[in-house]
């Protein structure tokens, strides 16, 4: 594997096809951004749960039409999803072995989740546009 | 590999220790709140459908069951955010030894029950 030192290609060239770089660190930083994000989207979320436990269908549809709560759950449908598209990936790379069987989990997984972020937000904009 | 080489961690020898048990339990309770999405999106479904299918949900949300479930589902939202916020501090630096890991790690958990304590007294006396 070693090149001789007296070899004439370039470091990019000795480099390439052989490590990661995939993407740098912004999966990281996408990471930290929606967590920042979901606390207070959370807390919101949570008090939008209080207010609509117990209550039937007409005043579940009146508190999700109001823009307010409407927006909060379309952001956290975003910022969750995101979220948990990250660290599933991570968790899965960090476990799965072999490189198929990595890569397949992966986009599996991730399109299990792009299915229920678009059936939830397609969801909410049904509801909203009752 | 001609010779097997040292394998790591190893989890056997190793004492309980909080600050590990609570990292494995970071990512254990991230996939439970990743498979736990479902149900926000049944239940968005079923309120999208109409009257019929969203008193079918609430009725299996507050059959004692569902009730269960929803109540395990906090706990986990509660400790995946207290220690995720635990992280983000780690993320500015702050906190980053061995005694800061054991008290932020016990503030988390502490976190964790008053979070969960607190939200569910509003749901039952609120």
């Amino acid at each position: 594997m070693t090149e001789p030192t007296n070899s004439m290609r370039t470091p990019l060239a000795k480099a390439r096809g052989l490590g990661s770089a995939k993407s740098g660190v912004h999966h990281w930083w996408h990471q930290r951004l929606t967590a920042i994000a979901m606390v207070p989207l959370v807390l919101s979320a949570l008090y939008l749960v209080l207010r609509i436990a117990g209550s039937d269908y007409e005043q579940a549809i009146l508190l999700l039409q109001n823009p307010f709560n409407a927006a909060i759950l379309l952001l956290l449908i975003i910022t969750g999803f995101w979220h948990a598209m990250l660290g599933v990936q991570v968790v899965i790379e960090d476990y799965v072995g072999s490189d198929w069987g990595r890569i397949t989990t992966i986009m599996m997984v991730k399109a299990v989740l792009i299915l229920l972020a678009t059936l939830s937000a397609l969801s909410l904009f049904k509801i909203v546009s009752i | 590999m001609s010779r097997p080489r040292p394998l790591s961690p190893h989890l056997s020898v190793w004492r309980f220790q909080l600050p590990a048990v609570m990292s494995i339990t970071h990512r254990i309770t991230g996939i439970i709140l990743t498979s736990g999405t479902v149900l926000l999106t049944v239940w968005l479904l079923a309120l999208a459908f109409g009257e019929s299918s969203f008193n079918l949900v609430s009725l299996v949300i507050s059959h004692p069951i569902g009730q269960i479930v929803l109540f395990g589902y906090t706990v986990v939202l509660f400790y995946h955010a207290s220690n995720g916020v635990r992280h983000l501090f780690w993320d500015f630096g702050k906190g980053l030894n061995i005694p800061g890991v054991y008290a932020s790690g016990r503030i988390a958990v502490a976190a964790m029950i008053a979070l969960t304590i607190g939200f569910w007294a509003l749901v039952f006396f609120g």
